[in-house]
């Protein structure tokens, strides 16, 4: 344990010993500490941004993954289990990456968390280091105010530090998402990801389509041929009924399969 | 004794609880000495734990410096390793 402390001990306690007046050293640290104060608040900002991103990513992937579903659906009911089973791959596909994007908004989530409450904690340290740095300048002279000034350094370096260090790793998690973010809406943008998708789901669409059409064209022509045959006279019709049905059925037949 | 957990804040540990840590703190060592990740994926959050386990939190407005510092919680064991490594206490 004592081997860990030492360590980030020699980085927090740097800084100081430069002005002429060692109380104005008081003052370059509290504007060190508000600087810091506002890394860390554009730290949260910056993580709430990305957070906010793979939400609306989540989104978008789940409307595609409910649209495959219900294409699925369609297709069972036409007896297409092929296309239905097609859609359903697609699907656990993109349930894939959205589970993915879970992880990742956990993260981002906690890391957000993580980051408010160290910005609390340091405007709250900040406060208490001005009040001293008001009394110490206020009650001592330069020459008195050396020791003085150590003590009220006591702790608001190594809060710095922690907190410094917690915006750096923020900040390089949250790049490392947007990467992978960026990734994600390059896919979804450029349609790449719809070859998966959205776009094979245009092609189960279309075939749907085409099996809709050609049920209500047979449900067409059979309405057609029962009432030719309820209304006119009986050997023209059978002659065209058999030749109308010679013709019907190939064409029936041929056409989704051309499209397919 | 004050403890900080790198990320978190700095909590007030008794010092009865100092061989508890003590016990943990050794089997970090070892598996950042081992190189042993799996290992180290339990060892630095049962650290942590207990210290949060046995700690109260030091009130945000208290101005003090650690008697101990401790990684945050995400630590690879290659960072600590380098955080160790960066005063030369573990060769190689």
């Amino acid at each position: 344990m004592k081997r860990m402390t030492m360590i980030f001990r020699s980085k927090a306690n740097t800084a100081l010993d430069r002005a002429e007046d060692p109380r104005q050293t008081l003052d370059y640290s509290y504007q060190k500490q508000l600087e810091l104060l506002q890394k860390v608040r554009r730290g949260v900002a910056d993580v709430a941004t990305s957070r906010k991103r793979v939400e609306l990513q989540m989104t978008q992937l789940e409307q595609q993954g409910n649209k495959l579903h219900d294409q699925a659906q369609q297709g069972l009911a036409n007896n297409r289990e092929d296309l239905a089973r097609e859609a359903l791959t697609r699907r656990s596909g993109l349930q894939q990456q959205i589970s993915e994007l879970q992880t990742q908004h956990a993260n981002l989530q906690a890391e957000e968390e993580k980051l408010t409450l160290a910005s609390r904690r340091l405007q709250t340290k900040v406060e208490s280091f001005r009040t001293r740095k008001e009394t110490i300048k206020a009650t001592y002279t330069a020459a008195e105010a050396q020791t003085k000034i150590n003590e009220a350094f006591t702790g608001i370096s190594e809060e710095m530090g922690d907190v410094g260090l917690a915006v750096q790793r923020a900040e390089d998690k949250t790049a490392q998402m947007q990467a992978r973010a960026g990734a994600v809406d390059e896919l979804i943008a450029s349609g790449a990801l719809e070859d998966v998708t959205a776009s094979p789901g245009d092609d189960i669409a279309r075939e749907l389509d085409a099996l809709s059409a050609g049920t209500s064209v047979d449900a067409e022509l059979a309405a057609m041929k029962n009432q030719l045959g309820s209304g006119s006279p009986a050997p023209a019709i059978e002659a065209r009924d058999s030749d109308s049905a010679a013709v019907e059925t190939p064409a029936r037949e041929t056409k989704p399969e051309g499209q397919a | 004794m004050i403890v900080r957990i790198l990320g978190e804040g700095q909590l007030t540990v008794a010092d009865e609880h100092l061989d508890d840590l003590n016990a943990l703190d050794g089997d970090v060592e070892r598996a950042i000495t081992a190189g042993d990740e799996a290992a180290f994926a339990i060892a630095l959050p049962a650290l942590l734990d207990a210290v949060r386990a046995h700690g109260v939190p030091v009130p945000d407005e208290e101005l003090v410096d650690s008697d101990l510092i401790l990684p945050p919680s995400d630590a690879t064991l290659a960072e600590v390793a380098e955080m160790l490594g960066e005063e030369g206490l573990i060769p190689g």
